[in-house]
C-alpha cells in the first residue's frame, strides 16, 4: 500500500463532539471492575485471610469472642474485607495507575468527577463479591443475621467503603507507587492485629481500647456488631468516626492527589 | 466565539511555569495557525512538555496567557477537552489494560470516533491487542497513546515526542500519519528534540532553550541561505595540515576539521573555492570523499543557537 493510499483523505477530518455521559459512566465502571478483578495477588488479603480469619474465630474457642461466635467473627471479618479491597487495593491499584500513566490519559477524555465515581463503583461491586463469599460461609458455619440488623448492615458496608476508599486515595495518590504498596499493606497488617479486627476492641487494655475505638476499622466492625448480632443500629459513635475519616480523609486527597 | 473565527488554534503570550525555584518557562510566545503542523524544538529541560501541559490544562500558567481554541484550557476545560487530542510523554494506561480494551474505553468518550480496531490496525498494534499493556514495548505503549489522542476525531492535537523509543519503520509511519492529519485540517502541535523530524514534518519550528524562545520561523527560513555562510564539507584522511589550503583560498573563509576526518570549509563558496580545496588534496595526495556544498543545515542552526555541551 502506497503511503498516499494507507490514510485516504478525509480521514482524519475533525468531527468532536462528547459522548453519553451514561456510557462514559458504565463503561468507566465496568473497566474499573475488571481490572480489578484481573489482579489476582490480592484474592489473598481480600478473600482468603478473611474466610480463614472467620473460620477460625468461630471455630478455635481457645480465642475468647462475645457469643454468638460466629456473629461476631462475622462482623469483624467483614470489616477486615472492606479494609482490604477499599484501602489495600484501591491504594495500591491507583499508585501502580498513576505510574503508568492512565490518570492523564483518563483526564484527558473524560471529567475528573468521573474518574472518581468509577472506582468507586469498583470497590463497592468488590466488597459485594466479599459480603456474599464471606456471608455465605458464616451462613454455613451457623450465622443467623437478625432481620431487623441487614438494613443497618448494608448502609455500613457501604459508609465503611466510603471511607476506606477515600484513605485508599489519599495513599495512593500521593506516593510513589513502591512506597504505597508498603505502606498499604503495613497499614492493613496493624489495623488487621490491633485495629480492632483479629482481636476485638474488649480484649484490649481499657487505655489502649480508647484509642482504637477512634480508629475506622474498630469503628466499622462495632457498627457491623451492632447489626449483625444485635441487629440494632450502630450507636452514633461509629457512624461519627467513620465520617470523620472519610471526609477528613476526602478532603486531604483533593488536595493532594496527584495525576503521575 | 464560533470555531471559524478563530485562525489561531494556540497562542501562548508571555508564559511562565516555576516549579518551586526552578523556571521552567520564561516568558514564551507561540502561535500554532489553524491547520498547521508546529514542532517545539528543544534540548531536554527546555521547558517544552511544560509549555504543552499547560496549553493542555495539566498546569496552570504562573504568568501570560494561553489560547487553545479560543478557549482558555484552565477555567474551560469541560469545553475544550472534546475537540482536542492529547498524546502525553511516555504514553498511559492501565497496567493491566488490554490495547483494544482502552482504545474502546476512550472511544466511548467521543460522540464520533474513528473504529477503534481500524486505528489500532493501520498503527501495527492488531497483533498485541490482547497484550497488557505492561508487557507492550515502549513503541507500542506510544503508538497507542497516539491512537487514544486521535480516536475522538479532535480538531487540534498535541503531541508531546511523539516518536520517542520508536524503531525506524513506526516513525516513518507516525510521520505520515501526522501528514495525513495537517491534509485533513487537523492543527498539530508536537515537542520533539529531534531536527529531522521537525524538517521533515514542520511548517514553522519554535526553537526553545531554557525555557525560551531562541528562533522561529519555517524550516526554510532558519536555515535560509545567506551567502557569506555557506558550507563545503567532505572527509579524507585525519589530521592535514590545513594552514597550506587557507593560504590558498579568498579572504575571509574559514577551514577547520570538527571531527577526526571531517572537513568543513566556511564562508563564501565559489566555484573557484570547490576547484582550489581539490587541488589541495590532490597535493596532499588524499582523496576528498563525500564533497558536498551545502547551506546549514537545520541542525547546525539547532547547534549553534543551543550550544553543544550536553543537557543533564
Amino acid at each position: 500500500m502506497t503511503p498516499q493510499a494507507r490514510f485516504t483523505p478525509g480521514t482524519f477530518t475533525p468531527a468532536p463532539g462528547r459522548g453519553k455521559l451514561s456510557r462514559m459512566f458504565l463503561a468507566q465502571s465496568r473497566m474499573e471492575i475488571l481490572l480489578t478483578l484481573r489482579h489476582g495477588e490480592q484474592i489473598l488479603l481480600t478473600v482468603i485471610i478473611p474466610v480463614a480469619l472467620l473460620v477460625a474465630l468461630t471455630l478455635m474457642t481457645v480465642i475468647p469472642m462475645p457469643d454468638p461466635r460466629v456473629g461476631s467473627a462475622t462482623a469483624r471479618v467483614f470489616a477486615l474485607a472492606i479494609l482490604s479491597s477499599a484501602f489495600t487495593g484501591q491504594a495500591i491499584a491507583l499508585g501502580f495507575d498513576r505510574r503508568y500513566g492512565i490518570l492523564k490519559r483518563l483526564a484527558s477524555a473524560q471529567p475528573r468527577w468521573l474518574l472518581v465515581t468509577g472506582r468507586v463503583t469498583a470497590a463497592l461491586a468488590v466488597v459485594a463479591i466479599q459480603i456474599v463469599i464471606l456471608g455465605g460461609t458464616a451462613l454455613a458455619l451457623g450465622w443467623r443475621p437478625p432481620a431487623s440488623g441487614i438494613a443497618w448492615a448494608v448502609l455500613l458496608i457501604i459508609l465503611g467503603t466510603l471511607t476506606f476508599g477515600a484513605l485508599g486515595v489519599l495513599l495512593g495518590g500521593a506516593l510513589r507507587a513502591e512506597i504505597v504498596l508498603a505502606l498499604a499493606n503495613i497499614v492493613w497488617f496493624v489495623l488487621l492485629l490491633i485495629g480492632g479486627l483479629a482481636l476485638g476492641v474488649d480484649s484490649l487494655p481499657s487505655g489502649v481500647a480508647a484509642v482504637v475505638q477512634l480508629l475506622p476499622s474498630a469503628a466499622l466492625a462495632e457498627g457491623l456488631h451492632a447489626a449483625v448480632v444485635n441487629g440494632t443500629g450502630p450507636g452514633i459513635g461509629p457512624v461519627l468516626v467513620l465520617l470523620a475519616w472519610g471526609i477528613g480523609a476526602a478532603a486531604v486527597a483533593s488536595k493532594t492527589t496527584k495525576l503521575d | 466565539m464560533t470555531p471559524q473565527s478563530v485562525t489561531s488554534a494556540v497562542e501562548v503570550s508571555g508564559l511562565v511555569k516555576r516549579y518551586g525555584a526552578t523556571v521552567a518557562v520564561d516568558g514564551l510566545d507561540l502561535t500554532l495557525r489553524t491547520g498547521s503542523v508546529l514542532a517545539l524544538l528543544g534540548p531536554n529541560g527546555a521547558g517544552k512538555t511544560s509549555t504543552v501541559e499547560v496549553c493542555e490544562g495539566f498546569r496552570t500558567a504562573d504568568e501570560g496567557t494561553v489560547r487553545v481554541l479560543g478557549l482558555d484550557p484552565r477555567t474551560q476545560g469541560e469545553q475544550l477537552r472534546p475537540r482536542i487530542g492529547v498524546m502525553p510523554q511516555g504514553g498511559g494506561g492501565y497496567p493491566g489494560v488490554r490495547a483494544d480494551e482502552l482504545l474502546t474505553l476512550i472511544a466511548t468518550c467521543s460522540a464520533n470516533p474513528l473504529d477503534p480496531a481500524w486505528l489500532l490496525d493501520v498503527l501495527g498494534l492488531t497483533g498485541a491487542v490482547r497484550t497488557p499493556y505492561k508487557r507492550l514495548s515502549g513503541g507500542q505503549q506510544q503508538r497507542l497513546s497516539l491512537a487514544c489522542a486521535l480516536v475522538g476525531r479532535p480538531e487540534l492535537v498535541f503531541l508531546d515526542e511523539p516518536t520517542a523509543g520508536m524503531d525506524p519503520q513506526a516513525r516513518r509511519l507516525v510521520w505520515e500519519l501526522i501528514n495525513a492529519l495537517r491534509r485533513d485540517g487537523v492543527s498539530v502541535l508536537l515537542t520533539t528534540h529531534l531536527i529531522d523530524e521537525a524538517e521533515e514534518l514542520a511548517d514553522h519550528v519554535v526553537i526553545v532553550d531554557s525555557g525560551r524562545v531562541v528562533a522561529q520561523g519555517s524550516p526554510q527560513e532558519l536555515t535560509a541561505d545567506e551567502p557569506d555562510d555557506q558550507q563545503l564539507r567532505f572527509r579524507t584522511r585525519h589530521g592535514l595540515d590545513t594552514s597550506l589550503l587557507l593560504a590558498a583560498l579568498p579572504e575571509g573563509l574559514r577551514v577547520r576539521e570538527p571531527s577526526a576526518g571531517s572537513y568543513l570549509v566556511e564562508g563564501r563558496i565559489t566555484p573557484q573555492v570547490v576547484s582550489t580545496v581539490t587541488s589541495w588534496c590532490a597535493q596532499q595526495g588524499v582523496l576528498a570523499e563525500e564533497l558536498m556544498v551545502a547551506k546549514r543545515s537545520l541542525e547546525d542552526v539547532f547547534l549553534e543557537l543551543t550550544g553543544r555541551e550536553l543537557r543533564g
